[in-house]
């Protein structure tokens, strides 16, 4: 049976270590290597500091839902937003690219998730929010 | 985050213990400004022994603070990453501009 979760939680700096270790405590089922755990948990905290800092820039009211599913030996990571959204998707995916180059942002984070995650997706539009989805194998013999 | 700081001849130490994300660079960076603003060593070492966790905004922490130590020409190492945060360092270049070193001051 698949085992999966959804939690809504406030866009707000001080929820950042909370995600990322409730979704790294839900896939200890799976019995991941602390190499796998450490990799998704930066991941989550990727996405969910991309919320909080560009989604809802300059507001306090913002939700972030966050689905996670374990399915086939595998970890599926959904997280939304309904902030500004992303005008070209391509171009924030770019190792080292920052909207806002007046901050000390590195530009790295679709990047880290990319690479600490088998699959990233991510759809946005401008009026509506941000949907990233990742997934992540963690047993192979399934 | 806890961010402490220990001297040695000619040698400033930041030691950062505890998880580096979005929540708690703000204080990191303050602390680390402070001293850097400080020393008048020829050497600044990072330690990151005791630092749990690291996203990408510790990157950029990093690169804020390596303008302003070498402004002040000092040079940069970093000492004891995780093997997750070394990483990370190592995706994004850090080790081009900050040298990893063991504790005993050797290259690695």
């Amino acid at each position: 049976m698949n085992n999966e979760f959804t939690l809504k939680l406030p866009a707000i700096t001080q929820n950042e270590a909370f995600a990322r270790s409730t979704v790294a405590a839900f896939c200890v089922e799976l019995n991941p290597s602390l190499e796998q755990i450490n990799d998704i948990k930066t991941a989550v905290s990727e996405a969910v500091t991309n919320c909080i800092v560009h989604a809802y820039r300059g507001r306090s009211d913002g939700q972030i839902e966050m689905r996670v599913c374990l399915e086939n030996g595998g970890v599926a990571i959904l997280i939304r937003d309904e902030g500004c959204g992303i005008a070209d998707v391509e171009q924030a995916m770019q190792p080292f690219y920052t909207s806002m180059p007046e901050q000390e942002r590195s530009g790295m984070g679709f990047t880290l998730m990319r690479t600490f995650m088998d699959d990233v997706q991510v759809e946005s539009d401008p009026a509506k929010g941000t949907t990233v989805r990742m997934r992540k194998q963690i047993r192979t013999e399934d | 985050m806890i961010v402490s700081i220990t001297t040695k001849p000619n040698t400033v130490i930041a030691h950062l213990a505890g998880e580096l994300d979005e929540h708690t660079a703000g204080e990191a960076r303050k602390r680390l400004d402070l001293a850097i603003h400080m020393a008048c060593v020829q050497n600044f070492v990072f330690d990151f022994g005791a630092l749990t966790f690291m996203d990408s905004t510790g990157i950029g922490v990093l690169l804020g603070r390596y303008k302003s130590l070498r402004a002040k020409h000092m040079n940069i190492f970093i000492v004891n990453p995780s093997p997750h945060i070394d990483k990370i360092l190592n995706m994004a270049g850090i080790y081009t501009i900050m040298q990893k070193i063991s504790e005993r001051g050797q290259n690695e």
